[in-house]
Parts: C-alpha cells; structure tokens; sequence
C-alpha cells in the first residue's frame, strides 16, 4: 500500500521549478500530485508521477537532486471532517506526521491525500483497520 | 631504533628553548655583521643584536619577504665568500626570477642529518629501499631526502619524476620500501599500478612514502594510503629553508614536528604581524637558526597553519604544526575580523550533509555569504533536515570566526569544480 513519492531539492532560482516540470512534460510523464515545501532559499519539490524511477532518470540528467521515498495515498470522503476524521485516528494513536497534500484528480467521489508519517507501516494497519481506503500503485496509475 | 638523534629530538622544553636562543643570538650577529642589507634593515627598525635579550624579542626584528631575496641579487644575502658555497638551489618566483639559496659544505651536511632526523621517525632504516621519485634539479625536494637517506645507510634509487612504467619496474625489481614523491604523481602511480592488475599488498613492498612539496589534504592520503597498502607521512619545506624536512610527520601522523633547533617558528596574523594565539591559524614565520651561507631571519613563508602545543606521544619534545592550510594571501576582513576560507572549510568538513564544494562572497565590510551545495548521497528528501543542517552551519562558523555569515545551500554541480587551486572568495566590494 505504500506509494513512491519523488522529493527534489529546489534552490529557490526563478525558473528552477519550470525547468523540472517541463522535464519531465518533455518525455510524458503526468504528475498525479505536487507539493513545495519552501524557506526563504530553498525547498523541496514533491511528486506522485505515473513512472518514478523513469522520472528521478530524467530529472537527475537535468541536474537535480532526487530521493525517491514511500508515502501512503488514502482516498477520504470529499465533505468536511473527512480528512479530520483520518487525522484523529492517527492522533489517538500517537503518530506524527510529516506532512500531508492533495491529489489533483479525485477517486470516484472521493479526494486522495498524500501522506508520509513517521511509521508507514503502523500507519497503514491502523488505517486498514478503520476501513479507510488506501490507494495502490494501480489505483494511482488508474486516476 | 627510534631516533637519530634521542638527545637533541627530545631535549627538554626549556634547554631547547636556551639553545634556540643561543642560536638566534649567532645568527642575528653574522647577519647584522656581513649582510649590508639586514643592517640596513635593522638600522629601520631600529634595532640592534644587543636588543635581543630574550627569545621573545624577535618580534622587534623586521621580516624578511621574498622581495629581499631579489635585493643585491643573487649573492645579496650570503655570509660566505663564493669559494665557501658548494650548493645552489633555486625556487621559482612570481615575478620572473628565481629565489636562489646558497649552501656551505656544513649547511648541506646539516639538512641531510636533519632528514635522517626525520626518516628514522618514521620507522626507516638501514635496509630499507628509498625510490625517490622527485626531481633533481634546481630544485632541492630530490637531493636532501637522497643525501638524508644514504646517511641513514638507506639504498637510494635515484629514479626522478615520470616515466611511470619504469617507476614500476624499479618498484618490482629492486622491492622498493620507501617512496619520496608529490602527491598528485603519486595518486596517478597508485591507479597505474592497480590499472595493471599488480596487487600492491602482494607483489610490492612498499610501506611507506612521504609526500610534500604540494598541498593535498587527508582525503588523499587515505585514499593512497588504501590503494596502495601503506603509511603515508606529511613532509613540509621550502627551498628558502632547506626544503623538505623542515617539519615531518613521525609514526603518530598526527601534525608535523618542526625541528626546533634549527628553526625558529612563529605563528602570526599576517595583517598586522602580531603573533596569533598558540592553536590559532596564521603564516607561519620561520627563523634558520643553524645555517652559515644563507640565514634568513623571520621569513614569511605565506603557508598557513596553526601550532599544535600539546607534546606528541613519540616523546619529541619539538613542536608541531597542523598540515598546511592554505596561503595567507587568501585571508579576508569581514566586520574587522581576519578569516581564512580554511576556517570555513574546517567547519563544512565537520558536517555531514554538505560537499566539499564551497564559495565565499563578499558583498560588503560587515557580511559574508558562504555558498555550500548539499551533498546528492546524502540527501533524504526532509526539509526539516536541511534547515537544521543549514543552522548548524551558520552556528559553527560563527564560533569559528566570530562572525555570523549568510549560509546558501545549492544544488550539486552549481559551483565551478575546484581543480587544485579553486576560487574560494569571490570579492565583489568596491571600496
Ligand atoms: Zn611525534
């Protein structure tokens, strides 16, 4: 259930977040989700893409600096409290997240959330147990 | 045996202190005596041989530079009548000629019983095989270590630099134990030999080399010391000094003992001239306290470095400094405080997270903004991490230098490549 998420350091240059996603447009790589995370100088890029290890190829022949890491997708109800209702769970049981951002694309009538917490995989039983609904690689691939 | 000469290399702190001092005394005396222009220059300074009371009044005396090498050339500095000198050795100067330094029968006989000094530190001797890979010319790296080594009893093979196939085969044929040789020849020596499938642990027996004459930093000595299966010792000189052997290694590795009774070291700011603190970086100056043809008093050697004052576990009781650090003509004024691109790479070498890659721009007197690119294997994709790494640098050059710099982290391969001598301090300031 986890997913690969790409993370690219950024010097916050004008023109530097252009050039990776333009890089990657080039040889048809869709982005499925995005997320900057910034300082005043610099900042890290995040990217759910249709082919990973493709894209870190294409972005480090650019000159970036890439690490691929897993993250979890979980699809919540598109209303409000939907996503609170996830977070609480997690709260209660004491796991810290490291950060959290939107797909574009919705799952049915559901939203998709990108989220990477401390411990994917207590994390991830712990969802399944409260019968939140975690996407697969191919239920990314299918959005 | 562990030293060439036990008595003088672990003579006690404060005998040797006396005997630098008598030294000094004899040295100041011929100078001031034969040389018209140390006279000239003493007379400047006002000063006079009689001045010199203590060993720390030499810092009434003026400096010698490398411009006083060119006054009266070539013979301007010389205490001795030519039919006196037997040696001449030449550095390559700036500014078109050369530095020539005169030696005596006596003073040649000193510098190689000085490299003995320093060989048998290391653990050579009789028996051992030297290929000394330097060159013999003008230049004196070559013939102090081959004199030093035959006085030691040491078979020397005089191969000089290049023609690496036939380094090998000196190598192979003759069971070389020692090499004397630049660092830079010695790392492309390194990957010919593995390139040829020699295993050098098995079908060398090569323990040892001493490596100078060029700046290389402890990265390249593990690294050679790994492909080649051996121990590997700093030596550090200059032509004006004798060349190498001035400060050496021993078996500790652990700074370069500098042979007290034959020079006298200050560490100093090279701005103002005052002696830093003893630990701190500054040029080194050094004083021949033991030559004839040639004395050169409180010479600016540029190189800088720091003293290590705490005594060495081999017993030596002269001092060490740390590897040379760079050139003094590097340092820079930031909000009145004198800093050296070294004290900023000391502390980037410290953390992990950052390339060895780094640049200084100076864009005003009161602030500096050092550039470091993040290290691409290290990267974990935390922002959390990066911030705390980018604090921790700041933090550490603060203490170092006492001035706060604005930290930049770049992406890999952003800053030009150093290749040997790279643009460190980028200095845009007008006035
Ligand atoms: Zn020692």
């Amino acid at each position: 259930m986890k997913i690969k998420q790409l993370s690219i350091f950024l010097e916050n240059k004008r023109g530097r977040l252009y050039e990776a996603l333009s890089a990657l447009a080039k040889e048809g790589i869709n982005i499925r989700a995005l997320s900057i995370a910034d300082t005043s100088e610099f900042g890290i890029l995040r990217l759910i893409v249709t082919e990973p290890e493709k894209a870190k190829e294409i972005l480090e022949k650019n000159e970036f600096t890439v690490k691929i890491a897993n993250v979890i997708a979980m699809a919540v109800a598109d209303k409000p409290g939907g996503l609170a209702e996830a977070l609480k769970y997690l709260y209660d049981a004491n796991i810290n997240i490291e950060y959290i951002y939107a797909f574009v694309e919705k799952s049915g009538e559901k939203a998709v959330v990108v989220l990477r917490t401390e411990n994917l995989d207590k994390t991830i039983s712990l969802l399944q147990q409260k019968d939140i609904k975690l996407l697969s690689w191919d239920d990314v691939l299918a959005l | 045996m562990e030293f060439w000469n036990q008595e003088l290399e672990t003579l006690e702190s404060q005998k040797l202190r006396q005997l630098q001092f008598e030294r000094l005394k004899k040295t100041i005396l011929r100078v001031y005596q034969k040389v018209p222009h140390y006279r000239a220059k003493f007379q400047e300074a006002k000063v006079k041989p009689s001045d010199i009371k203590h060993l720390e009044d030499i810092n009434k005396l003026p400096f010698t530079t490398k411009e006083d090498l060119y006054v009266d050339y070539p013979f301007g500095l010389v205490t001795l009548p030519v039919e006196k000198l037997i040696r001449l050795h030449t550095s390559s100067g700036t500014t078109g000629k050369p530095k020539a330094i005169f030696f005596s029968k006596k003073d040649i006989n000193n510098s190689a019983d000085i490299i003995a000094r320093c060989l048998v530190m290391t653990g050579a001797q009789r028996g051992d095989i030297l290929q000394n890979s330097m060159t013999y010319g003008l230049f004196t790296g070559a013939f102090v270590m081959h004199y030093g080594a035959e006085k030691v009893g040491i078979l020397v093979i005089p191969a000089g630099p290049g023609n690496t196939e036939r380094q090998i085969t000196l190598m192979k044929d003759f069971g070389t134990t020692v090499l004397h040789i630049t660092p830079s020849y010695a790392l492309y020596v390194a990957s010919v030999i593995l390139d040829k499938g020699i295993d050098p642990r098995k079908d060398l027996k090569l323990k040892r080399a001493y490596l100078g004459a060029e700046p290389y930093s402890e990265e390249t000595r593990k690294k050679i010391e790994n492909m080649l299966g051996i121990e590997i010792y700093n030596c550090y000189g200059l032509t004006e000094m004798n060349g190498p052997g001035v400060g050496f290694e021993c078996k500790y590795k652990a700074g370069l003992h500098i042979w007290e009774d034959n020079f006298l070291m200050e560490v100093i700011n090279p701005e103002s001239g005052e002696p830093v603190k003893d630990g701190e970086i500054g040029e080194l100056v050094l004083t021949t306290l033991n030559r004839e043809a040639m004395p050169l008093i409180r010479y600016r050697t540029r190189d800088l470095t720091r003293i290590i004052p705490e005594p060495c576990k081999c017993g030596r009781t002269h001092r060490r400094i740390s590897r040379i650090l760079g050139r003094s003509d590097d340092m820079f004024i930031v909000k009145g405080v004198n800093i050296f691109p070294q004290q900023i790479e000391q502390v980037l070498m410290s953390i992990k997270g950052v390339a060895q890659n780094y640049q200084i721009i100076l864009e005003s007197y009161d602030e500096m903004t050092v550039k470091v690119e993040i290290d691409k294997e290290l990267f974990d994709g935390k922002i959390e991490r990066l911030i705390k790494m980018k604090e921790e640098i700041i933090d550490k050059i603060r203490s170092a230098t006492m001035v706060k710099p604005k930290v930049e982290l770049l992406e890999p391969g952003t800053l030009p490549i150093s290749e040997g001598k790279a643009k460190r301090v980028i200095d845009n300031r007008t006035i």
